[in-house]
């Protein structure tokens, strides 16, 4: 032979020891627990948008069909036809993308002046913004609600709005982020004569647009998803919001199940379909906000 | 050689004068916006609710000064002690089991390679719903009669109406809605863990549970602590919920704090009742808070 190295003969692969196939098995088997309850987990979901597709006869059929013999969208033209929710619907837009952009904008705004700009009462300020991490809304409902009525401002947009922009959390977030910005950046365009607006806007924001998308998102789930604040400003029935409008029609159905999801799918709409096309940003802002990065 | 610096807080020339005032009203007019929504509408109320909770004020904010009469109130009414069980019995029933399923289903996640976003998908979905929607959606699924799991299981148990079973299927309704969240941070947490720490322990001949408990547990700690207290806070702040789901009923089993003091503020007129309602729950939520800071603190040294 003229080769310097022999070549190892040719089989097949030894079959794999005892241990590693139930390993093997044992990996499997998990795997498909896994998956069996991301399925179960899943599953009130799917039965929801199931149902409301069904002819309301059908949803109460037993056994339950897990597909629709007939598809029948009639629930939701029931729906649109028969409640304010189109109305209710436009009020939660409108109301979340002011909400949404007034939050980053306001905080930040506060949180450049608190990470960029040199004055006197920063660190103070700062210090009431940290404590108002912790200070529970929720406790203080009645004297809200009798300063909100003292501005008249119960069953107005206005009411519904203003309250829900103070939240410090945001202003914590951009100052964080504020703050990793190299200082020579912003320097620079200083000598230049930029003023401290134009640095902001146009090297501190463009350079966050990533935390700025995150938190936006975020904001904009938390905003449309807020049940308590609105439940309790708004009181006629033309101006509420959808998650507070679909909780009072259910009882005008009666038992009418299809109905009632179709509510419930339409009012999930947007944030289901804001997390399904920003998965990466969501899951950034939620970790942003617990206090995480 | 050493460049002696100007002292800056010494004579200032009328020119730095004016360059220091024009940064503050720059600073002032930039976060006047939040800082002004943020003291009427936050710190004012928190403040007011103290000096309200003195009162036998109405929904209108008239009344007196009654002293301590809404606190002796308070702590005589069997309402109020059973708003307190129940919201202790939620707190029991969700913070471990939600930070412990969460744990659970992350590690289970972690394992997984390509269905790994999908799976996570399922999980974190509920999550960004409405409380309404959560809500209806169990409402049909948990319905005695015709509901999904009841004609499957053959159970007449009318879930959100027995006294026995209300709480109980509230806090699973919760856990399926909110356990996305941590079973995030647990996934950020456990992406956080330096492999060769791993590599180390199986070098060590450790594997499966004594990995597990030797390595995996310790270093997730923190993020354990932060998700326990995250609940925690939450947890006491319960209304949605209950609300849309038993309304606090059968029998103010399910009743909780914030409830109450809507039902006293809102339902009955009585605000300053209901404010010193708001204040009991405002000092268990700051001593909590209190205490996460101090456990995150120790965390992050």
């Amino acid at each position: 032979m003229t080769a310097t190295t022999t070549p190892l003969p040719r089989t097949t692969k030894p079959p794999p020891s005892l241990g590693v196939r139930l390993a093997r098995m044992w990996g499997a088997l998990i795997t498909g627990l896994t998956l069996l309850l991301a399925a179960a987990w899943f599953f009130p979901i799917y039965w929801a948008v199931i149902t409301s597709v069904k002819p309301e006869p059908d949803t109460i059929t037993a056994p339950p069909t897990l597909w629709p013999k007939t598809f029948d969208l009639s629930s939701y033209t029931y729906i649109f036809q028969n409640s304010p929710i189109v109305r209710w619907y436009a009020n939660s837009v409108i109301t979340t993308l002011i909400i949404t952009f007034l939050v980053l904008l306001f905080s930040m705004l506060c949180a450049y002046a608190l990470s960029q700009i040199d004055f006197r009462g920063r660190r103070w300020l700062y210090f009431l913004i940290l404590a108002g991490f912790m200070i529970p809304f929720q406790a203080s409902l009645i004297p809200l609600f009798i300063f909100i009525n003292k501005l008249g401002l119960v069953n107005n947009f206005m009411g519904l709005i203003v309250p829900q922009l103070a939240a410090p959390v945001a202003v914590i977030i951009y100052k964080q982020f504020f703050d990793q910005v190299p200082p020579e950046l912003g320097d620079a365009a200083r000598i230049d004569g930029a003023s401290e607006w134009r640095v902001l806007f146009g090297i501190f924001l463009p350079l966050n647009w990533s935390i700025t998308l995150s938190l936006g998102i975020v904001t904009f789930i938390g905003a449309w998803n807020n049940f308590l604040w609105p439940f309790i400003v708004m009181n006629d029935t033309a101006k509420l919001t959808i998650p507070v409008g679909i909780t009072q029609v259910q009882s005008a159905y009666g038992v009418a199940y299809a109905k009632s999801m179709a509510t419930a799918v339409t009012a999930a709409i947007p944030t289901v379909f804001a997390y399904l096309i920003f998965q990466r940003r969501v899951t950034e802002g939620v970790m942003a906000t617990a206090g995480l990065k | 050689m050493l460049k002696t610096a100007p002292s800056q807080t010494a004579v200032l020339s009328p020119q730095k004068q004016l360059q220091v005032r024009k940064r503050w009203l720059t600073a002032a007019l930039m976060s006047a916006p939040f800082v002004l929504i943020y003291l009427l509408f936050l710190i004012y109320p928190s403040l007011r609710v103290i000096v309200l909770s003195f009162t036998n004020s109405d929904l209108t904010g008239n009344g007196h000064g009654v002293g301590l009469a809404n606190y002796t109130k308070l702590f005589r009414e069997p309402t109020f002690w059973a708003a307190l069980k129940g919201t202790a019995y939620f707190i029991l029933l969700t913070v471990v089991p939600n930070t412990l399923v969460g744990l659970g289903l992350a590690l289970l996640i972690m394992r997984l390679k390509r269905l790994r976003n999908l799976v996570m998908a399922a999980f974190f979905l509920p999550f960004v719903l409405p409380v309404s929607v959560v809500t209806l959606i169990w409402n049909w699924v948990l319905d005695s009669n015709f509901g999904l799991f009841n004609t499957l299981t053959g159970s007449t148990v009318a879930w959100f109406q027995d006294p026995v079973w209300a709480m109980p299927a509230v806090a699973l309704v919760t856990i399926w809605w909110t356990v996305g969240f941590n079973v995030l941070l647990f996934i950020a947490g456990l992406q956080n863990i330096p492999p060769d720490i791993y590599e180390a322990a199986a070098l060590d001949g450790a594997y499966g549970f004594r990995m597990f408990r030797s390595i995996t547990w310790p270093n997730l700690w923190p993020v354990t602590s932060l998700i326990l207290l995250l609940q925690l806070i939450a947890q006491f702040k319960i209304f949605d919920q209950v609300y849309l789901l038993t309304g606090g009923g059968p029998f103010d089993k399910t009743l909780v704090l914030l409830l109450y003091s809507y039902r006293e503020g809102f339902q009955q007129q009585h605000g300053g009742y209901a404010s010193a309602i708001g204040v009991v729950l405002m000092v268990i939520i700051l001593v909590a808070s209190g205490i996460q800071n101090r456990v995150l603190n120790r965390g992050a040294r």
